[in-house]
């Protein structure tokens, strides 16, 4: 395998809980106590995405998929660990040494309602990050480059002095992608994209993603809950349980065979329209609280395979049969 | 006109704010009678009969006339004159252009400090924004004019009467300008707070654009419709402090006297029957500050987020 374009190593981020100093300071029983709590909304996730693929990342909700992305993308600090963009550390870059890769990264967010500014034009929204980036370009052949990337996401040029209000969801998702093909990326990192669009328009920004990948000939990490668009879109998946990866896999594979008991709880609960296939797999209990993160595996506590091991040991990802790389202890010893 | 201001014509015309105006009685009549009296104060060169500044102009003779359609009434002076023999008409015509210019003046200040302080206050956060939001909190806890009385009085004794006379418009403006940012600031503050959340922010960082580019640039404009309402709703309490200062001593000279000196000069011969010095200036003031007023209220209530979101 050739060398990853970006490669993310034992990153962690926790989020502070209890504030100032002197808000950490409690009374109980007799006794002055430092209390200090922390969201571990990502713990050690190793990832690489390779040259050209549509990683995905899935997961429920909270479990730090957006995190892993944000973190990715320099919009939050990794607590622990490195992100490494073609070879080189991204992550503790300062000022204008970032600039090169703000070009070839670029971000895609859930809510076009908000992520487009409100005060400007479409025309002006997509021609600033070329400004910006591109100084040397006079401003016809800004105007140009506008024109072409309105066109490459069926966005009619010449609306480029309406506002962003003026746009229904699906059209302002197409504006938002607009900007960030804008400057030419390389890597772009879509955190839920279509999720919060309609379901009829859903397909649509879909298809422009992965249009716009083989004829630009970009890596994406797709931060997606919805499994029908992973089995769609996606090259490899990672499954994402509390702030871990507990399944990667090629997109095939991880849907044919599944192999950690989250991941097989997870697939089962897709809604079919056949009825003979057998009744989902229920899990136990609750996803723990973030705050608190049990010792050993993650999902130790609603794993019907847990054993001692499980509640003792950390599982590593490790490589199976199949290609597919997973963290657990039954699949490693060969109990599941 | 090119295309680019037709446009942006158009799409006022077009804009809920001109809607809701067309249909706002009160806030088309406020507008129409603050339109006049701006008019009328910025070329009050043109439309008073003399120049109050001017002591050639002034017959000490003349002094204390009443307005006309009172007996002893000059035609020459339609709203009387003054002790000094000053007409009325110009003197308050006069006076409303000091009025305005120290409440605009003041206004402006007052935006550019409090936009600054505020933006980066909420957009840094952390230690920035707890030492400007306590500097605004301590500032807030002294009342305006008891700050600008302790200046005005320092300044006036440090530079003598007549030196005070000349710089005593630059000074009130600062000294209202200056008491007055937290007003601004905390405004901007709490809208920017909320606004740096929205992922349009996050969309300019991933850019890599700049702290101050982001700020001023993406963040500022989306927070600029209370600071709007607030500026409004200043400029009339603006124009009041002057008044305040002015009546107590410590704003505008006798010699160029603003709508507050006026009052207070005439305050003096209110017993002696020449009400008219002080009382006509007062009403010319509480209608300016009223209409103003009205106006700002109208404001809020148009670009109230909970009412209509654009």
């Amino acid at each position: 395998m050739t060398s990853p374009l970006v490669d993310i190593r034992g990153l962690e981020k926790r989020f502070d809980l209890s504030g100032s100093f002197l808000e950490q300071i409690t009374f109980k029983g007799g006794r002055f106590q430092r209390k200090q709590e922390a969201v571990h909304a990502i713990n050690g996730v190793d990832l690489q995405v390779q040259k050209g693929e549509a990683l995905c990342v899935v997961g429920e909700s909270g479990c730090g998929k957006s995190t892993v992305a944000r973190t990715v993308m320099g919009l939050l600090s990794p607590s622990a660990g490195e992100v490494h963009y073609g070879g080189q550390r991204i992550d503790n870059l300062k000022g204008g040494d970032v600039l090169p890769y703000r070009r070839k990264m670029q971000m895609i967010f859930q809510n076009p309602y908000a992520s487009l500014n409100p005060r400007m034009t479409i025309q002006q929204t997509l021609e600033e990050p070329i400004h910006f980036h591109r100084p040397e370009l006079a401003r016809s052949e800004v105007r140009e480059k506008v024109q072409e990337v309105m066109q490459s996401v069926g966005i009619d040029p010449d609306w480029g002095s309406r506002f962003g209000h003026e746009f229904s969801g699906g059209q302002r998702q197409r504006i938002a992608i607009a900007r960030a093909l804008a400057v030419d990326p390389e890597f772009i990192v879509a955190d839920e994209p279509i999720s919060a669009l309609d379901v009829s328009i859903q397909a649509q920004v879909l298809n422009l993603l992965m249009e716009a990948q083989e004829t630009r000939n970009l890596t994406y990490l797709f931060i997606t809950h919805d499994l029908a668009v992973v089995e769609h879109f996606g090259t490899r998946v990672a499954v994402m349980y509390l702030g871990r990866v507990c399944e990667l896999a090629e997109t095939k594979t991880l849907f044919s065979e599944p192999r950690h008991p989250y991941t097989q709880a997870l697939l089962s609960a897709i809604p079919r329209l056949e009825d003979d296939r057998p009744n989902y797999i229920r899990l136990q209990g609750e996803v723990p609280t973030p705050v608190n993160l049990p010792s050993g595996c993650v999902f130790h506590g609603r794993c019907p395979y847990a054993n001692e091991r499980c509640r003792q040991e950390i599982p590593r990802l490790i490589v199976t049969d199949g290609g597919s790389q997973v963290a657990c202890h039954a699949v490693e010893e060969g109990r599941l | 006109m090119t295309t680019a201001t037709l446009s942006r014509w158009n799409r006022f015309r077009e804009s809920f704010l001109w809607y809701s105006f067309k249909r706002d009685k009160v806030a088309i009549a406020s507008s129409i009678v603050l339109l006049l009296m701006v008019l009328a104060a910025v070329f009050a060169p043109l439309f008073a009969p003399t120049d109050p500044y001017d002591l050639a102009q002034i017959d000490i003779m003349n002094s204390e006339l009443p307005p006309v359609g009172m007996p002893g009434a000059d035609s020459a002076f339609p709203l009387g004159t003054d002790a000094q023999g000053r007409d009325m008409l110009s003197t308050i015509l006069y006076g409303t252009r000091v009025s305005l210019l120290i409440g605009f003046g003041a206004v402006v200040l007052q935006a550019a400090l409090g936009i600054l302080f505020g933006l980066l206050a909420g957009y840094l956060g952390g230690r920035v924004d707890s030492i400007l939001m306590r500097i605004a909190d301590v500032q807030l806890s002294f009342s305006t004019l008891m700050v600008a009385i302790i200046v005005g009085a320092v300044f006036k004794a440090s530079f003598g009467n007549l030196m005070f006379g000349e710089i005593a418009i630059y000074m009130l403006i600062f000294i209202i300008g200056v008491a007055e940012w937290p007003q601004i600031a905390r405004t901007v503050r709490a809208s920017v707070l909320a606004e740096k959340k929205k992922e349009y922010v996050d969309a300019a960082k991933v850019m890599g654009f700049r702290t101050n580019r982001i700020m001023f640039r993406h963040i500022l404009p989306n927070t600029l419709s209370p600071i709007f309402v607030i500026a409004t709703v200043q400029i009339a309490n603006a124009i009041i402090s002057e008044a305040a200062l002015s009546f107590l001593g410590l704003g505008m000279p006798e010699t160029q006297p603003s709508l507050g000196s006026l009052i207070k000069s005439g305050f003096d011969y209110i017993q002696s029957g020449s009400w008219w010095i002080t009382l006509i200036p007062g009403l010319v003031l509480v209608v300016l500050v009223l209409v103003i007023n009205l106006l700002g209220d109208w404001l809020r209530d148009v670009m109230n987020p909970r009412l209509y979101k654009g």
